[in-house]
């Protein structure tokens, strides 16, 4: 069996032999539960090593599945989901491990929605046919739905019913526009086929390609959340469990952004350059107001949920803003704030074991009781502001230098985040940490056990390490982006010629076209070829 | 020798590691942690990295002086398309400078410590968090490009964050702390957006660039390129340094952040940090130069800065917040000077400034520390009889301070008086105004400064017997630091004599190398309208030999009269100043409390800020709005069930009416 497919499927066969299990065995479930998502890791890290650093795709396996249908099972990776891929096989372990003592009730089936949870993940974003994508798209959903409404709050049932209809929404649009656009491809090629890389040949009329593109676009800006889509996240993060959050922050977040990257830029560029103005507006929107929100929080993980409306409008900047630097930043920092805010609702969790309220006003001073708990949240809190020499910064700057030259205004505009994001972690985490003791119940807190250090140490390591020599990940991204940036403007430019339309973001850019050019492998090329040859460079 | 050079950044951020290891685990046991260990590893990293700057400095010496630079790339850091960023160091002569002042008085610093906070519970992580402070701010000096300062620049500020707020269990602390990072994060704000200018205008030339040496070069090779940059690029990144550095407007968090331990506001918030906009400002005086405009506002802000600081620290009370508003004001001299091109006078004052003001911080620590932790002058008095070498020491520093010859002071402001006098910035106004704010200021200087001393030392004793019973000269451990220090603000100013006193000027000498446009270009920009302010401290100076002595008389003189007048206010006449309080009360009040600038942010800025996140964002658009229609949506949803649920009764006579009515309704449109 190839890798990818191992990668993807180990989760769910595991999940069905965990059926296996009695059910009063929990230790034995959670063992297996986490020897399995610590397997598939080190599984994935085959495809880390065996990655080449070129803009192909690569481990690409292509066996047809409704051939009368155009379906087929086509999964690779290349450098655009090479590392969310790994994200995913490193945050599942650590959450597992983190359930030992939260999760006492019904073991079984939650560690079966978390194994599922992976395989759907895996699948999203090594997928390179529409179907299948949409497959682990609409698989995802259940196990979240699970874990949120049964092993969440008080309110989960509002907040479950929230988010699978916001969900369901952009879902069923994209469902719709995929339809319409494999059969556009039908009526212009004469095949049939979900393919990605055929489909990316596709010629639609302006205005079906701008429908399309919106119906693509809302899907995954719920997803992302984009302001104002994003009211869903507070509520399914309040009220799922620690684990849960960790996985819906950590990686379904990312599902957005990706879906931008592989689908709806590269399938509608020219829907996609028009949509800049609308979409860098909402994202710059998205960084400020979630950040001036999560100020004005009085519950930590609401706080948390807010910061990560304002992190990921700088994804979606960086996306739009289409140069190689903005780009790779935007990967960079889906990453960053999977570690980063994982991390925080997994610091959020141990507290609210331990004293099961997550309001603020509830503690302050606990750095006395709690020193290692303290340093631990000091450090990822400063990853989450963007301290240089963590990661979060790296993928800050690379998206606000890439954001000022495409449009000097977005810089300015998304920086003032910079210096809200300080101000709402750091008033939180003095009111905190800092102090005197106001709760007699806090005066007995007991600070990390060594399973929980044990959560975070891998945490903590890669925050340094992606902070201060991101070049691995770079250098693998960097071709996959320039082919991406290339296809998406090449485009554009082809556009131009016919319409005469230039938007103004991208006078700056022109300047080293020539060098992109260079690079460029011509799209329409690529497109007729299957997978396994696309290696033509 | 360039080998070694990241030994002096990570010999302290070794020490801070394990330090900061022993303190993570000492932290839930039940004993203390050696308190002798602690401070051999803070001590002997710091004291490493000023080995190696030492040995780093006679290479230096032995190279021919426009060769005066060694670089050390460690790894590649940022690389990303066109952008590619080593994390690499580099020491020319004005990092040398820098780096010798931070390792030399922080290694001081360091020792002093041992006794101040001996038996404190968080020893441990102080020395932790002194050390990284180290390995950021050397970060900082010898960083060799602009995304590299950014990290010691941000870990200063960090450190500061952590050091402000060490005695956390007081909330204020705390809050100070904070203020500190939110109020340096603005001035970060200016300072990225800059970056990204001077990185914009670099790709357009075809080389892009954020390296310190690649930036000037491309200056000099293309001055007319950078001319509207450099004026928005220096302008950002002086509003970065007014946070870094406390000057108008971003200096609110300085007078708070002496809720640290006072070594820490001896080394952080006065010798080094505080003096990395002046640094940052002398690393980019190739971009200042290109604009006049950027010049003549860091000029007219740092001359502003310098005497509105010094006014309010005539009414303090507390002494610390006396030599934390005396700091923001001299380090309103030093970005006088650089902001009229006198590079080497800013860096200068910024050496002497580090000795004098370290001395006087770590004098009141001493005192601090003796008095069990009053800092109130006023419940103070006559403690030089009980504090000789305290008392001795600080006074040598009060005199350096208020400038009276041959105290290093003398020497570097008298050099920064005589430059602003003699710039070529701003409208032909300018510099004689600048001089005269400067010059008054000075003479506030010496009364404030004096008024301590007095209220501290001299006078009548106003400490309770309790005190009296406590008091006692700080262990040799301190006062070791003390006499070092002072000694340096005797002999520091002899490293800059002018040549109209019969010096050489040594150190704007060995400065040049690493100032303004590349040598071999200085004959192109030669006719550039910032020349002269450049070499101004040179050419012009032989035809006016006489004015230089007359104004360097004038400026000891308004010093002596500050101190007199001190004198006669403090020690002979203590009842006038309450008088004089009294009859300008409304002056007063408005002084006293700092002229309201605290009050006015938090009236506009931050209550509004909150008000319109909470009410307005939060409880409007997202509750209200957002969610109101995703709610009446469900709602919408709910209602139409309900509506169709009547039709499903369960009944199957309704069922076979409705049955009934439809095939009527066919029947008719068939028959009809």
């Amino acid at each position: 069996m190839d890798l990818i497919t191992l990668v993807t499927f180990l989760p769910l066969v595991g999940a069905f032999a965990l059926l296996l299990f009695p059910h009063s065995a929990h230790g034995a479930i959670r063992t297996f539960s986490l020897m399995l998502t610590t397997v598939v890791f080190f599984l994935s890290l085959k495809l880390l090593f065996g990655f080449i650093s070129n803009a192909e795709m690569q481990f690409v396996k292509h066996v047809p599945w409704i051939p009368s249908l155009g379906i087929s099972y086509k999964v690779g990776i290349d450098g655009l989901s090479l590392f969310l891929v790994l994200l995913v096989t490193f945050i599942m372990p650590i959450s597992v491990l983190s359930t030992f003592e939260a999760i006492k009730d019904r073991v079984k089936e939650f560690h079966f929605c978390m194994l599922l949870l992976e395989t759907a993940m895996v699948g999203a974003f090594v997928s390179l046919d529409l179907f299948l994508f949409y497959i682990f798209w609409e698989m995802m959903l259940i196990p979240m739905y699970f874990l949120i409404g049964m092993w969440g709050g008080e309110r989960r049932v509002y907040a479950t019913i929230k988010f699978f209809i916001f969900t369901m929404m952009g879902s069923l649009l994209m469902l719709v526009a995929i339809l319409v656009l494999v059969y556009s491809y039908k009526q212009q090629s004469g095949v049939l086929t979900f393919e990605l890389s055929q489909l990316y040949g596709v010629q639609l009329s302006e205005r079906t390609q701008w429908l399309v593109f919106l119906a693509f676009s809302l899907s995954f800006a719920i997803k992302v959340p984009m302001f104002p889509f994003h009211t869903w996240l507070p509520d399914a993060h309040v009220e799922a469990p620690t684990a849960g959050s960790v996985i819906l922050a950590g990686v379904l977040l990312k599902m957005g952004g990706y879906g931008f990257l592989r689908f709806a830029m590269p399938l509608f560029p020219e829907a996609a350059i028009k949509a800049i103005p609308l979409i860098v507006t909402l994202a710059i929107i998205g960084i400020i107001y979630g950040a001036l929100v999560a100020m004005v929080q009085q519950d930590v993980k609401k706080l948390v949920a807010y910061s990560s409306v304002s992190h990921l409008g700088f994804v979606m900047l960086g996306l739009f803003a289409l140069n190689t630097q903005a780009v790779e930043g935007a990967i960079y920092q889906m990453l960053n704030h999977g570690l980063s805010t994982g991390a925080l609702f997994l610091l959020v969790g141990v507290i609210y074991e331990r004293r099961h309220t997550r309001m603020i006003e509830s503690f302050g001073g606990i750095t006395k009781v709690m020193p290692v708990y303290a340093t631990i949240f000091m450090i990822v809190t400063l990853s989450s502001i963007g301290l240089p020499s963590l990661n979060g910064f790296v993928g800050e700057f690379l998206i606000l230098l890439g954001a000022f030259k495409a449009k000097a205004l977005y810089a300015v505009l998304a920086a003032t985040g910079v210096v809200l994001g300080a101000i709402y972690m750091l008033w939180m985490y003095q009111r905190v940490f800092f102090g005197s003791i106001k709760h007699a119940a806090n005066e007995t807190l007991k600070d990390l056990n060594l399973r929980e250090i044990v959560v975070f140490v891998p945490i903590i390591v890669m925050i340094f390490f992606m902070g201060i020599y991101p070049k691995p990940f770079l250098s693998r991204m960097e071709p996959a982006v320039e082919k991406f940036v290339a296809g998406v403007t090449e485009r554009r430019t082809a556009m131009d010629q016919k319409t005469d339309v230039i938007p103004e973001h991208f006078v700056v850019l022109d300047a080293n076209d020539d060098e992109k050019a260079r690079m460029d492998t011509d799209v329409n090329e690529q497109t007729g070829l299957d997978g396994k040859t696309e290696g033509d460079e | 020798m360039e080998n070694y050079l990241w030994v002096i950044t990570f010999a302290p951020l070794a020490g801070a590691f394990v330090n900061g290891i022993l303190a993570v685990s000492f932290s839930n046991s039940q004993r203390s942690v050696n308190e002798r260990l602690v401070s051999f590893i803070g001590c002997v990293a710091p004291l490493i990295s000023f080995v190696t700057a030492v040995g780093i400095f006679f290479h230096l010496r032995g190279l021919p002086e426009s060769e005066r630079l060694v670089v050390q790339t460690l790894f590649p850091w940022l690389v990303s398309g066109e952008l590619h960023i080593d994390f690499a160091l580099m020491v020319d002569t004005l990092s040398m400078v820098m780096v010798l002042v931070v390792t030399g008085v922080g290694t001081v610093i360091h020792f002093y410590s041992i006794g101040y906070m001996a038996k404190d519970d968080g020893f441990a992580r102080y020395f932790s968090y002194l050390n990284l402070f180290m390995f950021a701010m050397l970060v900082l000096v010898m960083a060799k490009n602009l995304p590299v300062l950014f990290v010691g620049w941000e870990g200063v500020g960090l450190c500061s964050y952590l050091l402000i707020g060490f005695w956390y269990k007081d909330i204020n602390n705390a809050a100070a702390g904070k203020k500190a990072f939110v109020v340096n994060r603005m001035g970060d704000f200016a300072f990225l957006i800059g970056i990204f200018v001077l990185f914009a205008v670099t790709l357009r030339l075809g080389h892009p660039t954020l390296d310190f040496l690649g930036v000037r070069e491309l200056i000099s090779e293309h001055p007319d390129a950078f001319a509207t940059t450099a004026t928005v690029a220096g302008i950002l990144f002086f509003i970065g340094a007014t946070g870094k550095s406390a000057q108008i407007p971003l200096y609110v968090w300085l007078p708070d952040a002496m809720a640290g331990p006072t070594p820490v506001s001896a080394l952080i918030h006065a010798a080094t940090m505080v003096t990395a906009g002046v640094y940052m400002v002398a690393r980019l005086s190739y971009v200042y130069l290109e604009s006049p405009v950027a010049m003549a506002i860091v000029a007219t802000v740092g001359a502003a800065t310098a005497f509105f600081a010094a006014t309010i620290g005539i009414c303090q009370k507390d002494i610390k917040k006396v030599l934390a508003y005396s700091t923001v004001s001299q380090l309103g001299y030093m970005f006088a000077a650089v902001g009229v091109g006198a590079y080497a006078a800013g860096i200068f004052h910024l050496m002497t400034h580090a000795f004098f003001k370290a001395c006087l911080f770590l004098g009141a620590g001493s005192v601090i520390h003796a008095m069990s932790g009053e800092q109130d002058m006023f419940k103070m008095g006559s403690l030089g009889k009980k504090m000789k070498i305290t008392s001795v020491t600080f006074v040598i520093a009060a005199l350096t301070i208020a400038g009276v010859p041959p105290l290093a002071a003398f020497f570097s402001k008298d050099e920064i008086l005589w430059n602003v006098f003699t710039a070529g910035v701003g409208p032909a106004w300018l510099p004689g105004f600048l001089w005269a704010i400067l010059f008054v200021g000075a003479g506030v200087t010496a009364f404030y400064m004096f008024r301590a001393v007095l209220l501290t030392f001299y006078g009548e004793r106003r400490y309770t017997d309790e005190a009296a019973h406590h008091l006692h000269e700080s262990p040799p451990v301190m006062t070791m630091p003390l006499i070092i220090l002072a000694a340096g603000s005797v002999v520091a100013g002899f490293v800059g004599v002018p040549a109209v006193l019969g010096g050489s000027n040594w150190f704007h000498h060995y400065l040049e190398p690493a100032i303004g446009p590349i040598a071999h270009h200085a004959a192109e920009v030669a006719g550039h309208a910032t020349e002269s302010a450049v070499h101004s401290a040179g050419g012009e100076t032989h035809a006016s030999h006489g004015l230089e002595i007359a104004l360097m008389v004038l400026s000891v003189l308004v010093g002596v009269i500050g101190i007199l007048v001190a004198f006669r206010l403090y020690l002979h006449k203590p009842l006038i100043p309450g008088r004089l309080a009294e009859r300008a009360k409304g002056l007063y009040q408005l002084v006293y409390n700092k002229y309201f600038v605290d009050e006015a942010y938090e009236k506009t800025l931050v209550k509004p800020g909150y008000q319109l996140s909470d009410k307005l964002c939060f409880r409007v658009v997202d509750v209200w709005i957002i969610d109101g229609i995703v709610n009446g949506v469900g709602v919408f949803a709910r209602l139409f069930g309900s509506a169709v649920r009547l039709f499903q009764t369960g009944l199957v006579r309704t069922y076979a009416l409705f049955f009934l009515l439809g095939l009527l309704y066919l029947i008719y449109r068939l028959v009809g």
